[in-house]
């Protein structure tokens, strides 16, 4: 436990987890992972303690201090390791980056979450027009660009490119294909996941698909 | 005109424009104050915050800067010279930021529930409030300030709900003050600052405005 002793407590399937890991990688921070497997019955006594207002993970350790929520996690470490910035440099720059981390923070997941977790075909419909509603924004501010910072992968790619492995099970809940309607931004997605930093990091579309169609069984919507 | 590189388009009873006033006042910035009528918005206000169309907006030279919480990061980064409202440490920085996330996430709805719901529910309502009073209560412990001996970004995201409490604490019938007491105090700490004192409305004004717009809205 010298100094810069990092550790990392995740749970596979949390993208605010996979996007803390891809942060790591990007920073070329080395770090000990500590896997929380059942945050829905039985958190562990680390967890409580180190989280006690959210009791939720990821929780970073840096040499035994825990930092917690995944945004503010990215942000520490841009600060505490300066090397490899993730932000942008200047002021301006750094608040359009905060806020679009804010929006996809809010919307994403909820929105992504509002299609599979129903049968009612309204409902489903109209979560997906929701959903889509909400790529529009990100698609319009990623525009032509390779990345959302311009041609760095940096603090925004990171902050989305974890949730998108929930997008296949959006898409086959929903019926439909994100390339089809941006398809700028399904590009964005597979130029994200040709970096290692993000192919090593982030959980299989795969295993996300088979733990909602699981997540359903249990809640007797398939 | 100095004051026209800064505008700042806002509505004054709000907690969230506040936020952004004091930073405003902390640092000695001039600005040009653009009250908007929120429920006819501007033309400039759709423009400047096309995604969430809400104030308040901070437009600095000309480019927009939305959101309280982000607006009062900028001006600290921006003017940086005087007053700075965040810690220099990385670690405590997310401490603060993690505050100011939590008060963003849990104080407005708990609040606002506690004096607008009714029967049980509001009951409910109102212990949920209490409790998120004393997890932030607990957090500022024994200390002047949230962080510390500086007031600073933590103290400016929940210091602006302070103003609101009269209003909710008389629709609801309950004293936050005797719940909380040391939060209380936390507040009277804060209101003894010109910069804030300055920025929010008195109390009994905050509650005329709100009941006037329910009355408007047919509740």
């Amino acid at each position: 436990m010298g100094k810069d002793d990092v550790k990392l407590m995740t749970m596979w399937a949390s993208p605010f987890c996979m996007r803390v890991k891809v942060a790591l990688a990007e920073k070329e921070i080395a770090y000990e992972e500590i896997q929380e497997n059942d945050l829905l019955t039985c958190k562990s006594d680390l967890l409580l303690k180190s989280n006690p207002v959210h009791k939720q993970v990821p929780v970073l350790f840096h040499d035994d201090k825990p930092i917690c929520e995944s945004t503010n996690i990215i942000t520490y470490l841009d600060e505490a390791f300066p090397a490899k910035p993730l932000f942008p440099e200047c002021a301006y720059g750094r608040s359009r980056a905060r806020f679009w981390a804010d929006y996809i923070d809010c919307k994403v997941h909820p929105a992504g979450r509002a299609i599979w977790s129903t049968k009612e075909k309204d409902e489903v419909e109209a979560a997906k027009n929701n959903f889509l509603e909400i790529m529009k924004y990100l698609a319009g501010t990623l525009g032509d660009k390779d990345y959302f910072n311009g041609d760095k992968f940096g603090f925004v790619d990171i902050l989305l490119i974890g949730l998108t492995t929930w997008f296949p099970a959006y898409e086959k809940y929903g019926d439909f294909k994100l390339e089809d309607h941006y398809p700028k931004l399904a590009a964005w997605i597979t130029r994200s996941w040709a970096r290692e930093t993000v192919s090593e990091s982030l959980t299989s579309p795969e295993k996300i698909t088979n733990l909602v169609i699981m997540l359903r069984k249990m809640h007797g919507l398939e | 005109m100095v004051g026209s590189e800064v505008i700042l388009l806002d509505f004054w009873p709000s907690m969230f424009g506040m936020r952004v006033r004091i930073a405003l006042a902390e640092k000695g910035i001039e600005y040009d104050y653009k009250e908007q009528d929120l429920p006819d918005k501007s033309t400039l206000l759709l423009e400047m915050n096309p995604v969430h169309k809400k104030i308040p907006v901070l437009i600095h030279k000309g480019k927009p800067i939305n959101e309280s919480c982000i607006i009062v990061q900028y001006i600290d980064e921006t003017w940086k010279d005087k007053s700075p409202l965040m810690p220099s440490d990385p670690y405590t920085r997310a401490q603060a930021r993690f505050w100011a996330d939590y008060v963003d996430k849990k104080v407005y709805d708990a609040l606002t529930k506690s004096g607008t719901l009714k029967g049980e529910e509001q009951e409910k309502a109102k212990k949920e409030f209490i409790e998120i009073l004393k997890v932030l209560e607990g957090q500022i412990g024994e200390k002047p300030y949230f962080m510390g001996e500086s007031f600073g970004y933590a103290d400016i995201a929940l210091v602006t709900f302070y103003c609101w409490f009269y209003t909710f604490e008389t629709l609801g019938n309950y004293s936050i003050e005797k719940e909380c007491p040391k939060l209380i105090a936390w507040a009277k700490r804060c209101m003894q600052r010109e910069s804030v004192s300055k920025t929010l409305p008195d109390s009994k004004k905050i509650y005329e405005f709100f009941m006037e717009m329910r009355s408007k809205l047919g509740l």
